[in-house]
């Protein structure tokens, strides 16, 4: 059932598919960054509405880029479309072993247990000298379709993809939040034993949202790895999980469409506070994470509601 | 072999050690307060380069070395002061109420502040303060060298847990401290000022950050992002052990630290997981940490 914030969706698509080729290069691969990290805020997203938090959602991220660049190294598989599906698997086939364990905390032990597991990865990275330990190794170019692209081109299809991909997870994943298991979220939030009294497992419901949320941030992985060209253990560290969180503060677990917006401010953030004062770009991130909290509690999805609102009551 | 082993005990107890001196204020302000306090790395961070400041400061001078240790502690531990003060009454006090891991954020934001605050105030560069380290020498016993400053550490380690275990149990400050950690409102309610106890434990476990980076100082490189690596390892520890728990904090501290001293001596190349691996293996077993007693269900 199409709904009015299809449309806009839908719209908004079209136009950042249009406009690709003619943003300048360097906007273009941003944009590609961001929406790749946005997956990462999506499953982050669909973990906040349960009121779970992970610090250590870089796990997935690491892994879907890992597997993208392993794969193209060892077996010469080149195809994008089939690397960021395998990330994606990849990804989710750790969430669904380490799903069963994280399924069984809550609140600050989640977060700290997500974050012990995407630190051992980083930890086993580092030490394994074959894959380029703390530099990592580079990513083999790309094919699509059997079709090698360079320099521009392939930008411009990565660019694509990565869109192409985000619109998919955006419609299931708000598909997701409607379903009744979806909507459950917000209950088990409240008050998970009398969600249990319903006749529900809440671990179960728990245990397919780190799955979700797990495949979603090997694809942002995935994508991530092959428009940067390059993975290293870093993808795991605790400061990249860290980042993820901060975007979806800044975005509020609102809407779906919250993850992109906040996703493509955080890097404009990032780019402009790197570019202007490149030594305190930290602090700059920082104040805006504290800001946000401090007066925008439910993210920068919750300005458009309150100026609906405010129309409304006129 | 039984040097090996000698070795592990020693390299481990010295390791654990340090981990404790670095949990105990973040372990302190769970306890109380319920903050997983991020800002502990940066207190960490600022003790440390205000003890190097204080080396500094205090080379130029011809004073004797022991009191040249002193001088570098009490510095860092009068910076951890004013920084938890400012940070408890201007910020943090604006988010109690809030989400756990809301106030997790406005630590980690915060953070992130103050690592480039380092920057704006030491520079870039690396410091060293290992002079009192040199000063304090070393000790042989058969075929090992134990520096005299680690065995200073273990002592400054035991002599901390054994305080702070006489604090909470036999001043009146400790009791009331543990009314609040068993029931915060009830214990609002029998008139014990609240508010007051939370300035007052965050200024405690911001003061205990700022020593713990200044003891460590002279056995370390400080520079940019040691708040970093302690915070993660802190996190560890005070999870092994038990979110806010003292004993626990010591438990967890020496299990990682004649852990990591086996890895280091038997399998070099396991050194940077196994702390995670334990972590992880520990809250498999007990979900909530070694020593950490039951909540009740709300239902």
């Amino acid at each position: 059932m199409p709904t009015r914030a299809h449309l806009i969706g839908g719209l908004m698509f079209l136009v950042a598919a249009a406009a690709a080729p003619v943003l300048p290069d360097w906007i273009a691969s941003l944009v590609t960054i961001a929406l790749a990290n946005a997956l990462v805020v999506l499953g982050l997203i669909v973990l906040w509405r349960a009121g779970l938090v992970s610090f250590g959602q870089a796990l997935y991220y690491c892994i879907g880029a890992y597997t993208v660049a392993l794969l193209a190294r060892w077996t010469g598989f080149t195809d994008a479309v089939g690397l960021v599906l395998l990330g994606g698997i990849g990804a989710g086939i750790v969430a669904a072993l380490v799903g069963a364990l994280l399924a069984r905390y809550r609140e600050i032990f989640f977060a700290m247990l997500s974050l012990a597991l995407s630190m051992i990865l980083y930890g086993v990275l580092v030490k394994t000298e074959s894959l380029g330990s703390t530099d990592g190794f580079t990513v083999a170019t790309p094919t699509f379709f059997g079709y090698p692209l360079h320099g521009q081109t392939l930008g411009l299809f990565l660019y694509w993809l990565t869109l192409v991909v985000d619109a998919i997870a955006a419609v299931l994943v708000s598909a997701y939040f409607r379903c009744v298991v979806g909507a459950l979220a917000a209950p088990i939030r409240d008050n998970e034993i009398r969600v249990e009294f319903l006749g529900v497992s809440v671990s179960g419901i728990i245990h397919a949202k780190v799955v979700i949320a797990g495949v979603l941030g090997g694809l942002g992985g995935a994508l991530a790895a092959l428009s940067i060209g390059h993975v290293d253990p870093n993808m795991a560290y605790w400061t990249t999980s860290g980042s993820f969180v901060f975007v979806t503060i800044l975005a509020g677990a609102g809407s779906v469409a919250a993850a992109f917006i906040g996703s493509l401010v955080f890097e404009a953030v990032r780019s402009i506070a790197f570019d202007v004062m490149p030594s305190l770009w930290q602090m700059t991130l920082g104040s805006v994470l504290l800001l946000t909290i401090l007066f925008l509690p439910e993210g920068l999805g919750s300005l458009a509601g309150r100026l609906h609102l405010r129309s409304g009551q006129k | 072999m039984l040097l090996t082993l000698f070795a592990i005990l020693t390299d481990g107890l010295v390791y654990a050690a340090y981990l404790f001196i670095v949990a105990i204020g973040l372990t302190l302000i769970f306890g109380v307060m319920k903050i997983l306090n991020v800002t502990h790395g940066s207190f960490y961070a600022f003790g440390a380069y205000a003890a190097a400041t204080a080396v500094g400061i205090y080379a130029n001078s011809d004073l004797p070395a022991a009191l040249g240790f002193l001088f570098m502690v009490g510095l860092a531990m009068a910076v951890g002061m004013v920084m938890g003060l400012v940070l408890e009454r201007g910020i943090l006090r604006l988010v109690y109420g809030r989400d756990e891991v809301i106030v997790v954020l406005v630590t980690y934001a915060v953070f992130l502040i103050l690592e480039d605050v380092i920057v704006l105030i030491w520079g870039p560069r690396s410091y060293a303060a290992y002079q009192p380290m040199v000063a304090a020498g070393n000790t042989e016993i058969g075929d090992l060298v134990l520096s005299n400053y680690d065995l200073i550490l273990v002592a400054i380690a035991g002599g901390l847990a054994a305080i702070t275990y006489w604090a909470l149990k036999f001043t009146r400050y400790g009791r009331l401290l543990a009314t609040v950690i068993f029931d915060r409102e009830t214990a609002a309610a029998f008139g014990i000022n609240v508010t007051l106890v939370y300035t007052v434990t965050f200024i405690i476990g911001a003061v205990l950050g700022a020593a713990a980076g200044a003891i460590m100082a002279p056995k370390i490189a400080i520079t940019l992002g040691i708040g970093v690596e302690v915070i993660v390892l802190a996190f560890a520890v005070v999870a092994i052990g038990g979110m806010g728990s003292i004993e626990g904090a010591l438990i967890g501290a020496l299990i990682v630290g004649i852990c990591r001293a086996a890895a280091v001596h038997l399998f070099p190349q396991i050194e940077l997981f196994v702390i995670y691996g334990v972590m992880a293996l520990v809250l498999i077993v007990r979900p909530y940490g070694l020593f950490v007693r039951a909540q009740p269900r709300k239902i």
